[in-house]
Formats: C-alpha cells, sequence, structure tokens
C-alpha cells in the first residue's frame, strides 16, 4: 500500500453488467453526482438498465462472452463514452484479475478490490490456504489435478463430496456427490460447466455438510488501512447451490458467534489488505464455522446489509476507489432490526426450478408491504435465455424477523407478474412456512420442507378472475367495435341467447355466459351460479368491479388467448378458449419441440436412428444450463430439424419420432 | 341547441297508472317473445341438439360479433294465428366482423323449418331491409320446403274460395337475391339442413355458400320426387349432400365439418368483403338525454283520447335531450325540429293533436328542408288523423294534406316511424305508414293502427246504415245495429291492436319504450349503410 493515497475524484462511470445491479450502481452514482455510462449486448438494446445510463455503449453479440465478458470490448466503451471509472457489478468479470488489471492499464479507476487480491481470492483452493494460514477455520478440499486419483481423494475426504469449481461462482460448476458411482459423471458434468461459465475447468472436492448454514460476512476496507465488518447474513436458503432467500441479521448466530466470525473475516481481509467491499463466506454448524470463500465484489444479497445498518454500500466501494476513507468507523455500526431478500426468478420451481425465460406481459412492483424492489426490467421486458434469469430482489426492512418475513411474503404475492413462470408462489410459500419462520434454515431446507412450489386459487378468487376477465373482455371488444360502438354492450329486445364464452385454467373449463340488463348490470352464469356485476371504474389496465355487492380492483392484461388477471389476491393466468374450432388442426404426434430458447449443444443421434424410450437424443444449453431431450417413446428418427450451435426458440420443432 | 324542459309528473296517478298499464303491456310482449325463442319446444330442440344441431337463435348468437348489439325484426309474427308465434323464423339486423348484415333463417325446430305465409313475409321483408339500406345478406338455410298440409281444420272448398295467392306469383325471393348480387350486396347462404326444390335457389341465387359435411343437403328433387319424376332410387348424399357439392357439383363454395366451422366460415367471408358504409360516420361526441327513459312508461295512456306531448318522448330519446324546434308557433299539432341521436342527424316529426291545414303545410316544407341537407325523418306518431269539418275543408284540408303526403311519399332520405300511440287512417299516411317506405317502423305497446279508431268506425257503420233504412222508408232495427255496432267494434278494436300489427309484420316489431333510442341508432346506422341522399324534385304540389 502506498503510504500517499492518491485521492481522484470519479467523473463518469461505467458499469460492466446488465440488468438490476447496473441499475442499482447508477442510481448511487447519479445521487453522487457522477455521470453513468451503460454497456450492452445486441439482445439488451433496449433494457431498461440501458435507458436508465446517461450514456450506452454496444458491445455487439449475443452471448455474455461475445460482450459482457469481452474486455477488451469494455475497455473501448470506457475510452470511446470517456469513462473515467469501472463498477463491474457481480458475476461477469467481476472478480476478473485481469479485467480490473485492463481497467487501471487504462488509466481508470477500479472499483473494487486490487488485481492481486482478486487473483489470490478468485482461486478458491489458493483462498483455504491462505485462510488456514491466518488461522481461519477450513474445510478439508483436494484439488483434482490430471493425474489425481479422484475416488481415493473423495474417500479421503469422506461421502458426501463437494465437487466445486475453483473459478465458480452462483452455484455454478458445483455437484453434491453422495456415493462414489456418481462421482466421475458429476466431476465432468461439473468440468463442462465451469469452463464454460467461467472459462476454467479446474475443479476440486470438499466436504460437504448437510444440514449446515450458509453464513457470510461482509466488509469493507478503505485504502488508508481502515477496515470494517457489517455484521452477517444468512443465505441458507438455496435451491441448484443459488441463494433464493437472504437475511441479515442470522437467526442462528449469537453475539458470540458474531464476534467469532466477523473477528475472522476481518482477519481474512487483513492479511489480503483488503480495500473495497468483500464478503467472507463461512458454513454454519453447531456452534462451530468454516471458511469457504471470499468474494472480491458487491455480492447480489447486499440490500440486506444496507437495511440493517441504514447505508449505502455502493457508495462506499465508489469512496474507496476514490481514495476517500470510509465514512463511518466500526463503532458506528450496529445491527437495526431485520431485512429479508427474496430472489424472483423466471425458473419453474415444480420442474426442478428450470429457468422460463420468456417476455414479461406485466410487471408491477407491489406497494404493498413496502418493499425496496431491485429489478432489470419492466413491463415488455423479455427475460432472454442467454443470462440470469432473475426478474427483481425484493427487500423488506422490519423490526423483528416475523413482520420482515410477513410483509415480503405480502409484497411478493400483490406484485403482479404475468406471462412468466416465476418462483413467486414459491417464495412465498417459503417465507410462510413454519420452519422458516422458527429460523430452522439449512442449506438442505427446500429439500427437507419441499414447501408449496404453486399457489392453488381458491374457488371463489377464480370465479371474480372470471368474471372481471369477462368484463374487461367485453369493454375491449366494445371499444375496437368499429360499428354502434355506442350502443350498449350486447343490446337485445327480443329473447336470444346469453353471450358464451370459455376460460381455461390449469387444465379445467369455466363456462361463463352473460348479459347486461337495462341499468348496465352484468348477470354473469359462471358454473351455474349467477352473479350480479358491475364496472365501477376502468383506467388504464385497472377495472374496479363491484361483484355481487364486493367491491375489488383487478388489473388485467392480454396477451393473445390469455388474460393476466391481477387482484390483491395474486396472479391467474385464464386462457380463453377459441370461440370457433380452429381451422383443421394438423396431426401432432411424434414432434418433439424445445422446451425453451436455447442453443443445441449435442445431437447424440442422427436421421433414420432407432432410438428407444427414455433416451437421450439432444441436449440444449439454456441460461447456463443443460437440457436433455428424450425420447418420448420407441421409435426411428425421421427427421432432424437442427444442428449443433443452432439457436432455438421455444416450442421450434427439434425432431421427429416415427413409431 | 336548446335543452327540452320535462313537464312529466312520475309521482302523478295519470302517471303511475299508466305505467303499470305499460309494464303489464310489455310483459304480455316479453312472454310472447319467450314463446317465439322456445320455437318447436323442448323435445324438438332436444331432438335438434342431439343430431349436433343447434336452434337458429344460437347459430345467430354465434355467427354475431361477441357483445355487439341485435336488432330483431317482427319476433312476434303469427301470434294469433294457427302457426307458432315468430312464425318458426328468425330475422334482424347484426355485426359480423364489424360489418351491419342482414341475417334470417328458419327454426328447424318447428315445422322442419317450412315456409308459411307469416315467415314467408318475413323473409321478403329482410331481402328489402338489406336491398334498400345496402347490408349484406346471410340466410342460413334449413327448410323442408312449402307447408303442403295446409290447414287441416277448415273446410278445403271454404280455403279454396279464401285464397288470394297463387303460384304463379311466387318465387319472388329468388329474383330478389339476385337483385341483391346485382346491386354488389353480397348475398351469403350457409346450408344447415335441407333446402329443397325451390328452396335450393336459396343458396344457389347466392354470392357464397357455405355447405356442411354429411347434413346439408341441396337438390331440386329429393328422393321421393325423384322416384315419382324418373323412377331413379337416388341416395341422398349423392344426391345432393355438401361433400358431393364441394367435389362434383360445384355449388358449395365452402365445405364445413359442423354448424360451428360453418358459422366461422361465414364470418370469414363476412371479413373479406372489404365492407365501407356509404353515410357519414356518426358525431363521436354525444351525451345520452338527460332525462330518464324509465319516464317513457307512463307517458301513454291505455286510452288513446288522453293526450301527452311528444316533446316529452324526444327528451327521452335524442343526444343530451337537445332539439332545435321548427315553428314551434305554427300549426302547433305537428312538433317538427332538429336533433340527433347517438350522433346522427335527425329531422323529428311528432303529434300533438290532430293534423290542420297549418300542420300539414308546416309538415311539407320540413320535410323539403331535412331533403336539401340528407338528414333522416323520425315520426312519432300520436295522430288520430287529419282534422274533418266543413270549415277545414273550406280551408283546404285535404289539399294541405296532399302536400304533405306528397313531400313524405317523393322524400328520398330514410325515415323511420315509431308509432307511440294512435295511428289512423291518413293522419298515418302523412306521418309515413308502413306503405310509404320507411325504412324501419316500430310500435310502442300502446300503438294502434287503423282505418279510423273502433268507437268511430262502429259509430259511422251505424249512422250509414240508419240513412239507408231512411231512404228506402224502413224502420231502423235498434237492437240488430246495436249488436252489430258491438261486432264492428271488437273486430276494429282487435285489428287495430299493435299486436295484431306486429303479428302480421305490417311493421318491423313491438318495443319497450326504454328501448326506444336504441332502436333507432341502430335503424339510423342501418340507413347510413347506403347513401343518404335528399329528393332533388317532388310531385306536383298542389295549391
Amino acid at each position: 500500500m502506498a503510504d500517499v493515497i492518491e485521492r481522484r475524484a470519479i467523473h463518469r462511470l461505467l458499469v460492466a453488467n446488465r440488468g438490476e445491479i447496473a441499475r442499482r450502481v447508477f442510481r448511487t452514482a447519479r445521487e453522487m453526482g457522477i455521470a453513468t455510462v451503460a454497456v450492452h449486448s445486441e439482445g439488451d438494446a433496449d433494457a431498461p438498465f440501458v435507458r436508465d445510463a446517461d450514456q450506452a455503449v454496444a458491445l455487439g453479440g449475443r452471448t455474455s462472452a461475445e460482450s459482457y465478458l469481452d474486455i477488451g470490448k469494455i475497455i473501448d466503451a470506457c475510452r470511446r463514452s470517456g469513462a473515467d471509472a469501472v463498477h463491474p457489478g457481480y458475476g461477469f468479470l467481476s472478480e476478473n484479475a485481469g479485467f480490473a488489471q485492463a481497467v487501471l492499464d487504462a488509466g481508470l479507476i477500479w472499483v473494487g478490490p486490487s488485481p492481486a487480491v482478486i487473483a489470490k481470492m478468485g482461486d478458491k483452493l489458493s483462498a483455504k490456504a491462505v485462510m488456514a494460514e491466518a488461522g481461519v477455520p477450513t474445510l478439508p478440499a483436494i484439488e483434482l489435478k490430471k493425474r489425481t486419483d479422484v475416488r481415493q481423494a473423495a474417500r479421503k475426504i469422506g461421502y458426501p463430496v463437494l465437487v466445486k469449481a475453483s473459478a465458480g461462482g452462483g452455484g455454478r460448476g458445483m455437484r453434491v456427490v453422495a456415493e462414489e458411482a456418481d462421482l466421475e459423471a458429476a466431476i465432468d458434468s461439473a468440468r463442462r460447466e465451469a469452463r464454460g461459465a467461467f472459462g476454467d475447468d479446474t475443479v476440486f472436492l470438499e466436504k460437504w455438510l448437510d444440514r449446515a448454514r450458509h453464513v457470510e460476512v461482509q466488509i469493507l476496507g478503505d485504502q488508508h488501512g481502515s477496515l470494517v465488518h457489517c455484521f452477517e447474513r444468512e443465505c441458507s436458503i438455496q435451491r441448484r447451490h443459488q441463494k433464493i432467500i437472504e437475511e441479515a441479521p442470522s437467526p442462528a448466530v449469537d453475539a458470540a458467534l458474531r464476534n467469532a466470525m466477523c473477528e475472522a473475516a476481518l482477519s481474512a481481509a487483513r492479511v489480503l489488505g483488503y480495500a473495497s467491499a468483500g464478503t467472507v463466506e463461512f458454513l454454519v454448524s453447531g456452534g462451530e464455522f468454516w471458511f469457504l470463500e471470499v468474494n472480491a465484489r458487491l455480492q447480489v444479497e447486499h440490500p440486506v446489509t444496507e437495511a440493517i445498518i441504514g447505508r449505502d454500500l455502493v457508495r462506499e466501494q465508489i469512496r474507496i476507489a476514490e481514495g476517500e476513507p470510509l465514512s463511518f468507523r466500526q463503532s458506528d455500526l450496529a445491527i437495526n432490526g431485520w431485512a429479508i431478500e427474496a430472489r424472483l426468478c423466471a425458473e419453474d420451481p415444480s420442474a426442478g426450478f428450470l429457468p422460463s425465460p420468456g417476455a414479461l406481459v406485466a410487471w408491477r412492483p407491489s406497494p404493498v408491504g413496502g418493499a425496496r424492489f431491485d429489478s432489470g426490467v419492466e413491463p415488455g421486458a423479455v427475460v432472454s435465455p442467454d443470462f440470469d434469469a432473475m426478474i427483481a430482489k425484493v427487500i423488506v426492512h422490519a423490526a423483528t424477523r416475523r413482520e420482515a418475513a410477513s410483509r415480503l411474503a405480502r409484497s411478493l404475492e400483490t406484485t403482479e407478474i404475468q406471462g412468466l413462470v416465476t418462483n413467486r408462489d414459491f417464495l412465498v410459500a417459503c417465507l410462510r412456512h413454519e420452519a422458516f419462520l422458527s429460523g430452522d434454515t439449512t442449506t438442505d431446507f427446500i429439500a427437507r420442507c419441499a414447501p408449496a412450489t404453486r399457489r392453488r386459487p381458491d374457488p371463489g378468487e377464480i370465479k371474480r378472475a372470471v368474471i372481471a376477465a369477462t368484463l374487461e373482455g367485453q369493454v375491449r371488444r366494445r371499444a375496437a367495435a368499429r360499428v354502434l360502438r355506442s350502443l350498449p354492450s350486447g343490446w337485445r329486445h327480443t329473447t336470444t341467447p346469453d353471450e358464451q364464452i370459455q376460460f381455461m385454467l390449469d387444465g379445467i373449463t369455466v363456462a361463463v355466459s352473460y348479459r347486461m340488463d337495462r341499468s348496465n348490470v352484468f348477470r354473469i352464469e359462471v358454473d351455474g351460479e349467477t352473479h350480479a356485476a358491475r364496472i365501477r371504474a376502468r383506467d388504464g389496465e385497472g377495472l374496479e368491479v363491484d361483484i355481487d355487492g364486493v367491491r375489488e380492483r383487478f388489473r388485467i392484461r392480454a396477451r393473445d388467448a390469455s388474460w393476466f388477471v391481477h387482484s390483491r389476491l395474486g396472479d391467474l393466468e385464464l386462457v380463453e378458449r377459441p370461440r370457433f374450432p380452429p381451422p383443421q388442426s394438423e396431426a401432432e404426434t411424434g414432434r418433439l419441440t424445445a422446451p425453451m430458447p436455447g442453443v443445441v449443444f449435442a445431437i447424440s443421434v442422427a436421421s433414420g436412428d432407432q432410438v428407444t424410450k427414455g433416451q437421450v437424443l439432444m441436449v440444449l444449453e439454456a441460461m447456463k444450463m443443460e437440457h436433455r431431450i428424450v425420447a418420448p417413446h420407441d421409435g426411428r428418427i425421421t427427421e432432424l430439424k437442427v444442428a449443433v450451435g443452432d439457436q432455438v426458440t421455444n416450442g421450434q420443432l427439434l425432431l421427429q419420432i416415427e413409431t | 341547441m336548446p335543452v327540452l324542459d320535462t313537464h312529466l309528473d312520475t309521482r302523478s296517478e295519470v302517471f303511475l297508472k299508466n305505467r303499470t298499464d305499460m309494464l303489464e303491456m310489455i310483459e304480455e310482449m316479453n312472454q310472447l317473445g319467450a314463446e317465439a325463442a322456445r320455437g318447436g319446444g323442448d323435445e324438438a330442440v332436444a331432438r335438434l341438439r342431439a343430431r349436433g344441431k343447434l336452434p337458429i337463435r344460437e347459430r345467430i348468437s354465434h355467427v354475431l360479433d361477441r357483445d355487439s348489439p341485435f336488432l330483431e325484426i317482427s319476433a312476434l309474427a303469427a301470434w294469433r294465428s294457427s302457426y307458432t308465434v315468430g312464425s318458426g323464423f328468425v330475422m334482424g339486423v347484426g355485426v359480423i366482423e364489424n360489418v351491419e348484415c342482414v341475417i334470417l333463417g328458419h327454426d328447424p325446430s318447428v315445422r322442419a323449418g317450412a315456409f308459411n305465409p307469416f315467415n314467408a313475409k318475413k323473409l321478403m321483408r329482410g331481402l328489402e331491409i338489406a336491398r334498400v339500406n345496402r347490408l349484406p345478406y346471410v340466410q342460413f338455410v334449413e327448410s323442408a320446403g312449402g307447408d303442403l298440409s295446409g290447414d287441416r281444420s277448415e273446410d278445403p272448398e271454404a280455403a279454396i274460395r279464401r285464397e288470394v295467392d297463387h303460384f304463379a306469383e311466387s318465387g319472388r325471393l329468388f329474383y330478389e337475391i339476385s337483385e341483391l348480387s346485382k346491386l354488389r350486396i353480397p348475398t351469403i347462404s350457409v346450408v344447415f339442413g335441407s333446402s329443397t326444390a325451390g328452396g335450393a335457389y336459396q343458396p344457389g341465387m347466392s354470392d357464397y355458400t357455405i355447405l356442411i359435411q354429411n347434413q346439408s343437403q341441396v337438390f331440386l328433387g329429393g328422393p321421393p320426387l325423384v322416384k315419382m319424376a324418373t323412377g331413379e332410387d337416388a341416395d341422398v348424399e349423392s344426391l345432393g349432400g355438401a361433400d358431393m357439392h364441394a367435389t362434383a357439383s360445384g355449388l358449395g363454395d365452402y365445405l364445413a365439418r359442423d354448424e360451428m366451422d360453418a358459422i366461422r366460415m361465414c364470418r370469414e367471408v363476412v371479413g373479406h368483403l372489404n365492407w365501407r358504409k356509404r353515410g357519414p360516420e356518426p358525431a363521436a361526441d354525444f351525451a345520452p338525454p338527460i332525462h330518464d327513459p324509465e319516464g317513457l312508461l307512463g307517458l301513454v295512456s291505455r286510452d288513446l283520447r288522453q293526450p301527452f306531448d311528444v316533446r316529452e318522448v324526444i327528451a327521452r330519446i335524442v343526444d343530451g335531450s337537445r332539439f332545435e324546434e321548427f315553428k314551434p308557433l305554427y300549426g302547433p299539432t305537428l312538433v317538427c325540429g332538429w336533433a340527433t341521436l347517438h350522433g346522427y342527424p335527425v329531422g323529428v316529426l311528432g303529434n300533438n293533436g290532430a293534423l290542420f291545414s297549418e300542420s300539414a303545410e308546416k309538415a311539407a316544407q320540413f320535410i323539403q328542408l331535412c331533403n336539401q341537407i340528407d338528414t333522416p325523418l323520425l315520426f312519432l306518431h300520436n295522430i288520430t288523423g287529419f282534422i274533418v269539418g266543413t270549415d277545414f275543408e273550406q280551408g283546404g284540408i285535404t289539399k294541405n294534406g296532399s302536400k304533405m303526403i306528397n313531400a313524405v311519399s317523393n322524400s328520398t332520405v330514410p325515415h323511420i316511424s315509431i308509432i307511440l300511440g294512435a295511428s289512423y287512417g291518413a293522419g298515418n299516411y302523412g306521418m309515413s305508414g308502413r306503405a310509404f317506405g320507411p325504412r324501419f317502423t316500430f310500435i310502442w305497446p300502446t300503438a294502434k293502427i287503423a282505418v279510423m279508431g273502433p268507437k268511430q268506425m262502429a259509430g259511422v257503420m251505424s249512422i250509414v246504415g240508419r240513412a239507408s233504412a231512411e231512404r228506402r222508408g224502413q224502420a231502423f232495427d235498434e237492437a240488430a245495429d246495436a249488436k252489430r255496432a258491438a261486432h264492428v267494434e271488437h273486430w276494429a278494436e282487435e285489428r287495430s291492436k299493435g299486436l295484431y300489427a306486429t303479428s302480421r309484420v305490417s311493421d318491423d316489431g313491438m318495443i319497450d319504450p326504454r328501448d326506444t333510442r336504441t332502436v333507432i341508432a341502430m335503424a339510423l346506422s342501418a340507413c347510413f349503410s347506403n347513401d343518404v341522399k335528399g329528393a332533388k324534385e317532388f310531385g306536383t304540389w298542389r295549391m
């Protein structure tokens, strides 16, 4: 560390990232009077974060590798926009020492720890060695070199073992192996994923603790040698080794443990000469803790810490990079209340949390519950299969943990999200689960407690949604009428059949018939019961309806045959059945289509091949995960419609099997 | 434009009595309407459904744009006759793919869709509405043909003697379908069942035909007639099945799998017509009447001798209750003036008493003015006739009445007649009665249409009889006269009733007074499908 710290104010900050974190950093930069620059891939050209920035530079390219991971392009973007500093966000190049160095070499300010620290901590194995030397407890681990006897290594550590990518992060390139038979396959697969995600397929084995907790300590260090911790966060609620619910403080950490862990984190930071925001991750079990890794960057879940200490961590990061001292001391910090964050993702919890990219028909953060929404999306946004499936982080800060959990659940429940399958219902179920509420949160929480993956709307709610959608449809049809538009809806002066319409919800058909009477009241029969409904107000997508004397507000959107109905009870998608039979439908047998957009990664069959039921025919890669296309029945491949490397859209025909 | 005031006391005894009577009459009308909608009854409808077929009202509902209005015409045809109420036939103006069309069809649940004098009249009226208003014509064909069974309750000789119709005059319907096509008014037939003999020309003469597999049958002669004519044993499908017509004869343009598929195709055909209405669009911004249309229920008394101010009606049907009255101080028994209705301009003529020379002359002038500015006319009838008497004859009431009738006859802007109460004698003519070709005529339940009031008619007969007896020097049989007068009065009264008039398809239907504004709006919109052009020439004005 230099004796004289150069203070250099940042005037124009480029964020080498996308989505919510880019917006998050821009927000603080704006508040600090710093101009902002976004960079973006081809697909992100119209993304909200791009419009949020004062300037935006197109990087070109569709994939991460072609855009957000291309150091040369980003340095060039700095030059072209006149940016004098780079914030890497999290993920992408945030922990790439080469990038940090390139930024510094270009004469720019790097908002993050030094390249040397990043390099040291980027390799998880060497990080563990450094920590062990500093006296921080670590779990046994063995690097898998080319000639390592993997079976012996695993046996030495003892099953279950965790295969972990050394360069990993975000849960990618991690596999838990319970028995020897699965070991090699898990290692191969982890290596493949690591190579794809980080360009480095080094993996190691580590002891896996089944009922442990993931607790981490936020640290901040400035270039003047000041170092503080900002207490702990617990991030044990995970699926696919990725956090989905995080909180601060941890319900499992008492003052003594907190003290020990925070001290361990500080000594780790001290050893490293850490000068930025960082996180020291630990595994906690039975009052003991072990070092996992250091994240030399801002964490996704940093807002829960910001909430309980009442400070802006991005602001501190920027100040540190400018050479300013920390704006507070350790003694200034105290834990205030409780904060919980949930990661809202476009994924299907009932299908193994498979990403479900697509277009967001509606997105309206709920005003109920007073939550903070850090999101990268706006209505109409497309959640791309090329990047992470997170839509938003929703954070609630409350006096108590129970209140935070209940308000967060309500915030999620009343947020309007339509058009995509998300983990929202699942998050709500987690937050309301007795085990969660009692603080019984270990990394196996999801497997152990199996919270409901989907909410089951009750018949009353469905009925009201159906009535609201019917009325909205009627309003829209009347407004779109090109003749006799000013006449009363569905006006008749003789006895004629009522208007009829059918909706589908979860495979069940709901039949509706209705007619408007002389006083503009709709008599609506739903499943044999008649209701009286009247539209009280309508503006934009908001519809206020009085149904049998109970007034309620709905927000309704339509796309194709779908009606997306939002009420204070949540969101429903009703699919209107076609009024008429479609013109001659074609036979649909033996057609295998892409379950989601992605890239064809591997094809294991050729046209004319005989295949058996369950056989893997093709592997798609989408959202950095592999999806296998298997034969639904025995048969012969009659047509192969795609080749390796092809980009496929949702529902695209991949191949045809004839029985 | 000034806003009309109201002087209606909705709490008065008279109002409440009128309202009660009106609601009673509306109830009767609705009951009959429901009966008409039941068609051939539950059993017949169930049999229909069992064969995958739909009742005519459902077919029509499915073809219409969702939530669009439908103006049914002559729903109560054939009431008080030996045929089913409604005549087993539905006809009206509705919207298909944003195009206003005439849609009609037989009800297969009523005597297998057989023709009768009432539904034949309705069908012809449908063709007329399509022609004069330039509306695409959609017919749902399914008819057993002419009802050959006749009325078996009657002595055949009496029936023969009573008949004035003859086959030689039949077939006009096919001429008119063809004429529509010539006028470039599209004609579309969807054949839902059998369309035999003359009926085969219904699809045959249409621009477009849609047939349904294993359901439609179109042939000049069915198997029995073929057998009679040539001895051939023909099977129905190869004689006139939908598949045959789609693949072999070329009579079928579209081949549907089932009824819903056929209805979908019908909508698609209308959708491609590239249809443009000719008349100008209505103004988009207008207000509903400020006076509650509920007030219309208590305005007209069952006893038509009780007068009411027709402005109270105008105030409840025109936009914003705004009415610019023309010559209010001259000929005050006829109220004339301008208003808009659902944004359409309209010249209104409403009766406030018998027609005098001044009112007739005012009408003639007003009708000419509306023709000068291409503005449709709305006639609100409550007219006992032109005033009679020596002074009035000497004052030229016949001459001046002729002017009014000349103006009405030669006016070329659309006329819409609403009969609120009385519509008697030449008053009916002057107010553009049915025979004067108004585009649409609707009546309130309180309407009475006749040459004169029943009491007047009985009295006239009695006076004439007495005079005749005197001339012949015979004693006048008072008892017989009283009996005859009662008979005449009953006969005239029953035949003058609105329900009877509407059952004879001598108007387009009876309506709830509260629907008046909406009915007129639909009628005007239909009129504006065609050019709305006033007359440049009228007949000779008797001066």
